[in-house]
Formats: structure tokens, C-alpha cells, sequence
């Protein structure tokens, strides 16, 4: 490497050098040279192991949201308490409360319980009617009510259970956590072992935590993110109603039409400052403009759609003026040239031909966007939603949740059982993202064009 | 809207818009004319769509800063603009006579932001020489869209990576041991996973201003005997120094803004202290903290959120805009 003639220095002498043997201050650099490699290697390194970490830790967490464990048993079902007047009539049958089901429920465990043989020390009957959740008298009420035929009759029933009893099943509780908690106890948990024992309690795939609403503080295992999903979608469809037409408009005016003046240079240096401008400040935004001055109402998902569509708009806008000026000046040269005005020659042939980069930015928009969560906070749609909205366009006034906002409900919550929600919302956060994304990648493998 | 009028409407507005057709078809018979073009009409109207559209951008930035001003003047009727910028107490009370301090917020966010930095800049530069210098077309290929997961990755994720895995980690191993702190949340844990959020940004930007370097220079430095890391550390690092201030100042601007990791990884106390595993919070805590909920819109605890809010977007704008010029300028540079 340095066998340049070295000034005739005190501390070497030229004559003794060797291409064969590195000298000291070569063997120096070339180390120098290894090192600066080697820290090169070791920041991607840092980088995937903290992607890995990250995606293991979340996924690790979160599987067991996709699991549940059930109770199935008969329960009887009292004609004479779930129908007072005996008519089968649904309108009368839901003034019946949900409690008088839950007194159903409970008789149908001590039954069997008892029939089980189960004994065990210390086992208290708020032990057996604590194995339920508080969630399940609801769910065998609305079953009921949906077919009243069943009354009178014993069905054999999936029956939640209390989250703990659940979380025992899947490691999160043990017997010493259990014995320190009021609201589970060591007994209980051996009732719940010698159940599954007898394969009365199942642990099995949980599609209910998919479609299901959210739940209540004390109820964790009945928590799902239906209407999470739900309010995403209905936002990223008016994120998609109105960004993307206006974003195309935006950059096709900017890229095609926009003479170079003082005007289009603000609007330009806008549009690369709002892409910077932190999320939060669109939910001020949001707040201030659409709810207390435009009188929208909160949590719907009309509002957050909005906020999400200027939010998104910049990289819209960006991505498509990337496609547009990838499309060669000659498509408009030929139009142009057998009589196209220069609208028709955008509109008919350079937009459908920058068609393909503007799905995929449109799509990686989408993708941001519904992976935004500090805006939304803002305008109010942490609140609690159990109602599905209704279909669109009503239902987008309508309050809802959305998929990280429940996330963030969820981590404020006290039972740790939220936290394995948390992760698990997440986890079905994460797959619509991939789609999206393997989608934005194909559509540009499909159909991209070099010029 | 047919539902909502009724059954007999919907034939009346059947009969309206056969009218309305009716009506459109004779004004456009008398419109024809030898000298009318209706395709310039048609355009014009057009194009007025089209500049309409591309000023949403302005109006949007419009209403950022009307709304922030706006409530702003009204949070200053109510509370001094001195104990404001010079408070050091951020105590809100619901009954009043709070203590609004932006300082320990200041404070919280910048430390926080100093060590994301930390993080963040010398990893993604790394990666982003490795890649660009040395890796092989294999090894980038795999590595580069790796890293830029990370990009695609929600905060929300981050902050409950942080909230569950890193915060504990941090107590349990560090804090505690060490006599620093007892609690998960600290501005070491936000700062950490902000950074790790933060090195996709530096390094695809870095990446970009490396590659913008051209080869003239490097292929000179090598041709004068050079190996490849003195190239890069004494003739395109230097090169590249005001595309890399710049991006810095992006990333800078990013962790400032960053809200979700903070909210869940960085507590929420206000407190300015120098333990880095002490939580302490940021501006953009108190401002989720101060509106979220039932809100009354009177009251200056609700109304210091949007202060906040105008001082968060002062920050990040300037920073944003110098950055931009810096880069801006750094591109010309070399084109």
C-alpha cells in the first residue's frame, strides 16, 4: 500500500522498507482501516438486533391475545327465571337483566363442579362463581334473546373465563402472584387445573378478540379490537377520498402547470415543511378547527379521517410529483404535437402512465396514516366505544376507536391482562401494515416502467 | 337523504333531476356558437380545481397557526407570558392557581431528544457509510430495507416496546442495582427507543448525501495512496459535513415532535434533573395530558396546551427550515 517514496524522515529510513513486510505505521492504518469497517458492521448489526428485539418482544407478548381459555359446560336454562311471563316474547325477555342470567351461569358451574367430583380445600363458592368472567352472562343473554327457542332447554355452552384463571393458562399468573391478588386465589387456580384436567376448560384459538368491542376494566379477557378496526377503516377511507384526489390535483398542478413564481415557491416550502411538522400539532389542528369551530363531534371517525388526510397529503403530494416527473417529456411532446391541449395531454397520457407511483405513494400514505396515534388522542377518540358505528356515511359520525388509540387505552389500564391486549392489537396493527405494504411493493414490481 | 325525506320524496326528486337535465340540456344548446370553445371552458374550470387543491397545503398551515395563536392569546389573557417561558414549576391543579412552567418540559425534551441523538447519529451514519462504501450488493440488498422496517414501524409500537420491554430492562438492571431510580419510565428508556426509531431516518438521509459526494473526489483520494476509511473520515465526511447538519437537524426536529414513545416510555413528572433514569416528561406529554378528556376550554390548564403546542411548532419549524436550506444549498452544491 505504501511503497510511495517516504520523505527521508529520522524515524524511517527508505532503503529498509519492504513490499513483502508492512511496517509499523502501515500496520497501523491498515488496522485503523479494519476498525473503522468493523464499527460500519456493528451499527447494522445494532440496528437489526434492536428490529428483532422489537418485533419479537411485541409478538411474543401479544400471541396470547389470539388465545383464550373457555369453560364448556351444560347450562340449564331456567324458563321460569330468563322468561317471567312465559310468552317467549323477545321484547319482554330483555327486561330480564343480564344478572339474573349470571345467577343461571352460576349454578350451572356449581353443577359442575359437583358433578365433577372436584374437592378442594379451602374452595370458596365466590372461588367457583369468580372462575366466569363477568363478561359471559352478557354473551349467554344475547344468545338467548337471539333465539328464545332455547329457553327451557340445557345447552352446552363456551363460557369465558376470568382473565386470570386465563392468564394462568398462558404464564402470566402463577400461584404465588395469585395468592398476594383479591380477586383470584390459589384454590381457584387448582379448580381451574383439575377442570382442564377433566377437559372441561379449553384454551383455543380466540377469534372473538378480532370482532369483539372493547370491554370494561374488570373484564380484560372479553376485550377485542372490532371496533378498532372498524373506526381505522372508515378513517382510511375518507383519507382516501380526499387525499388522494387532492393530493393528485395538487402535484399535477405543481409538476405540470405551476408557472415558477414567488406564489408556487410558498406553496412548495409549505408542503416540505408540513411533511416535518410534528403529528401532534395536526391534532391541535384538528381540535381547534374541526370539533370547537366546525362543530363536528368528537371521537367520530369523519374528524380523525380529516386530520389524517392533511396529515398525509405532503407525502402524497411528494410521491406523486416523483411519479409525474419520472413520465419523459416526449408523451407530452407527442400529444401535445397531434393537437392535445396541454390538460388533455396530462390527464389522458401522463397521469395514467404515472399511475403505478402513485399507487404505491398513495399507499405508503395510507400505511402512515393508520398507524397514527398522537393526533387521534386528541380528538377524543380515546374514549370508551362498545357501540359498532353504524355503515357509512352515517356511521362516520358516529363515535368509534381506532387500532393504536386502543393501544394506548389499553397500556393506561390497570390489569396487566391489557397489556398482553395491547401487544396483541398491535400484532393485528402490524399485519394490515405488511399487507399494505406487500401490496405497494408488488403494484410497483407489476407495473413500474423505466423509461 | 332519500330515507330520511321519505317514500313519496324520492319520486319528487326523480321528477327534480330529470328537470335539472332537462333544463342543463337547453342552456348548453344555446351556449353553441362558432366562436365558444368549450374545451378551454371546460379546462379553465379545470385548472381553477387544480390551484384550489394545491393551496389546501397553505390553508392548512393557515389554520395550524391561526388555531395556535388564537387559543395562545387567550392562555396569555389568563396567565403570564414571563412565569410562562421562565416557570420552573409545572404543577396544574384543577381548582386553579396552577404553576405553568414551560422549563422542566423544555428540559425533559431536550434531554430526552440529546440522547435519542446520541443513539441515532452515530449508528445511522455508520450504517449508512457501511452501506454505501463497503457493503457488498448482497449485504445491502438485505441490510438497507431492514433497517427502513424500522421506518414503517407505528411509534405506538415503539412506545410499547418501551413501556413493556426496555423500561423494565433499564429498572431492573440498571436503575435499581445502581441506586439511580426506581421507575420503568425515564428519559434513558425514551431516549433509547426514540433513538432506535431514528436510525432508519439518519441513516437513508445520511445515505443519500453520502452518494451525492462525487466519486471525482474519492477516486483522487485513493489515487493518492489513501485507504478506504481515511477517504471517508478526511475527504467526503468533510464534504458531506452541511448535508449531515442538516439531516441531524431533521432528526433533530423529529425527536422533538415525537409524541407516543415519550407518552408511554418517559413518565410523566415534570422535573428537571441530570439522572437519566429518572422519568421526567416533555412538551409533548403535557400537551396529550392537558387535552385529552373533558376539556374546558376556559380554564388555562386546558388553554397552556395550545402555548405548547405553538412552541413546539416554533421549534420544529425553525429547525426544519434551516435544515431544509442547509440541504437545499448542500444539493447545488454538487449538481
Amino acid at each position: 500500500m505504501t511503497d510511495l517514496p517516504m520523505p527521508a524522515d529520522a524515524s524511517r529510513d527508505a532503503t529498509k522498507s519492504s513490499l513483502l513486510v508492512a511496517d509499523a505505521r502501515t500496520r497501523k492504518r491498515n488496522a485503523a482501516e479494519k476498525r473503522f469497517r468493523s464499527y460500519g458492521a456493528a451499527a447494522i448489526g445494532v440496528a437489526l438486533v434492536a428490529l428483532v428485539v422489537l418485533l419479537s418482544s411485541i409478538i411474543g407478548g401479544g400471541a396470547g391475545a389470539f388465545r383464550q381459555t373457555y369453560l364448556s359446560i351444560p347450562v340449564a336454562l331456567d324458563a321460569d327465571v330468563l322468561d317471567p311471563k312465559g310468552n317467549r316474547d323477545p321484547a319482554e325477555m330483555s327486561k330480564v337483566l343480564t344478572l339474573s342470567y349470571g345467577r343461571v351461569l352460576d349454578a350451572a358451574v356449581d353443577t359442575a363442579v359437583a358433578d365433577g367430583g372436584i374437592e378442594i380445600e379451602g374452595l370458596s363458592d365466590k372461588d367457583i362463581g369468580g372462575l366466569i368472567s363477568k363478561e359471559a352472562s352478557a354473551q349467554l343473554r344475547d344468545r338467548v334473546l337471539a333465539d328464545p327457542e332455547l329457553l327451557g332447554t340445557t345447552v352446552e355452552t363456551n363460557v369465558l373465563v376470568n382473565g386470570r384463571v386465563d392468564g394462568y393458562f398462558k404464564g402470566r399468573v402463577t400461584m404465588e402472584s395469585a395468592e398476594a391478588d383479591g380477586n383470584t386465589s390459589p384454590q381457584q387456580l387448582m379448580l381451574a387445573e383439575e377442570l382442564k384436567e377433566r377437559g372441561m376448560l379449553v384454551t383455543r384459538f380466540n377469534w372473538d378478540f378480532v370482532t369483539n368491542p372493547d370491554a370494561s376494566d374488570q373484564r380484560p379477557e372479553a376485550a377485542g379490537v372490532g371496533v378498532a378496526i372498524l373506526g381505522s377503516l372508515y378513517m382510511m377511507l375518507v383519507v382516501l377520498f380526499l387525499a388522494v384526489p387532492i393530493g393528485v390535483a395538487a402535484s399535477i398542478y405543481l409538476e405540470e402547470f405551476a408557472p415558477k413564481n414567488r406564489w408556487t415557491d410558498v406553496i412548495e416550502v409549505n408542503i416540505s415543511n408540513l411533511a416535518a411538522v410534528p403529528s401532534i400539532v395536526f391534532g391541535i389542528l384538528g381540535l381547534a378547527a374541526f370539533i370547537n369551530f366546525a362543530g363536528l363531534p368528537q371521537s367520530a371517525p369523519i374528524v380523525g379521517g380529516l386530520v389524517l388526510t392533511l396529515m398525509t397529503l405532503p407525502t402524497i403530494i411528494i410521491s406523486t410529483r416523483a411519479a409525474l416527473k419520472a413520465v419523459p417529456p416526449s408523451i407530452r411532446d407527442a400529444a401535445l404535437g397531434v393537437g392535445a391541449s396541454k390538460m388533455q395531454s396530462v390527464f389522458h397520457h401522463v397521469l395514467p402512465l404515472a399511475m403505478p407511483g402513485i399507487l404505491t405513494g398513495t399507499i405508503i400514505g395510507l400505511a402512515q396514516a393508520l398507524g397514527e396515534t398522537a393526533p387521534l388522542l386528541l380528538i377524543g377518540m380515546v374514549a370508551f366505544v362498545r357501540e359498532f358505528p353504524a355503515a357509512p356515511p352515517e356511521g362516520l359520525f358516529d363515535p368509534a376507536s381506532a387500532l393504536p388509540v386502543q393501544v394506548y387505552n389499553w397500556t393506561q389500564r390497570a390489569d396487566p391482562a391489557f397489556i398482553e391486549r395491547a401487544s396483541g392489537a398491535i400484532i393485528v396493527l402490524l399485519a394490515f401494515l405488511l399487507c399494505m405494504n406487500v401490496l405497494a411493493i408488488v403494484l410497483r414490481r407489476r407495473f413500474e416502467r423505466r423509461w | 337523504m332519500a330515507g330520511i325525506l321519505g317514500e313519496q320524496s324520492g319520486a319528487f326528486v326523480g321528477l327534480l333531476a330529470v328537470a335539472a337535465g332537462i333544463i342543463g340540456f337547453v342552456w348548453g344548446l344555446t351556449r353553441i356558437g362558432v366562436e365558444y370553445k368549450a374545451r378551454d371552458t371546460v379546462e379553465r374550470i379545470v385548472m381553477g380545481v387544480l390551484i384550489l387543491c394545491s393551496t389546501i397545503a397553505i390553508l392548512t398551515t393557515a389554520g395550524i397557526v391561526l388555531s395556535l395563536v388564537f387559543e395562545t392569546g387567550h392562555f396569555f389573557q389568563k396567565y403570564s407570558w414571563t412565569d410562562f417561558f421562565f416557570g420552573t414549576n409545572w404543577t396544574p391543579r384543577f381548582q386553579g392557581n396552577s404553576d405553568l412552567g414551560i422549563l422542566p418540559l423544555l428540559w425533559g425534551t431536550l434531554y430526552i431528544s440529546f440522547i435519542a441523538l446520541l443513539v441515532a447519529v452515530p449508528i445511522g451514519m455508520f450504517a449508512a457509510i457501511y452501506m454505501s462504501e463497503y457493503a457488498s450488493k448482497r449485504v445491502r440488498g438485505i441490510a438497507k430495507p431492514a433497517i427502513e422496517v424500522l421506518a414503517g414501524i407505528p411509534t405506538i409500537v415503539y412506545g410499547l416496546f418501551a413501556l413493556i420491554t426496555v423500561g423494565p430492562m433499564l429498572r431492573d438492571y440498571f436503575a435499581q442495582p445502581l441506586g439511580l431510580g426506581q421507575s420503568g419510565a425515564s428519559v434513558l428508556t425514551a431516549g433509547l427507543v426514540m433513538g432506535i426509531m431514528l436510525i432508519p431516518f439518519v441513516s437513508s438521509l445520511s445515505d443519500d448525501i453520502i452518494n451525492a459526494v462525487p466519486q471525482s473526489l474519492r477516486d483522487g483520494a485513493l489515487g493518492l495512496g489513501s485507504t478506504p476509511s481515511e477517504t471517508i473520515k478526511q475527504v467526503v465526511l468533510p464534504a458531506a459535513l452541511p448535508g449531515i447538519v442538516g439531516a441531524v437537524l431533521l432528526a433533530a426536529s423529529r425527536a422533538i415532535g415525537e409524541t407516543m414513545i415519550v407518552v408511554l416510555g418517559a413518565g410523566a413528572a415534570a422535573r428537571m434533573s441530570l439522572n437519566p433514569f429518572e422519568a421526567m416528561t416533555t412538551i409533548t406529554v403535557k400537551i396529550v395530558s392537558q387535552l385529552t378528556g373533558d376539556n374546558d376550554f376556559s380554564a388555562p390548564e386546558t388553554l397552556v396546551a395550545f402555548a405548547l403546542g405553538l412552541t413546539l411548532f416554533v421549534i420544529t419549524l425553525a429547525l426544519n427550515i434551516v435544515a431544509l436550506y442547509i440541504v437545499r444549498k448542500y444539493r447545488e452544491q454538487y449538481e
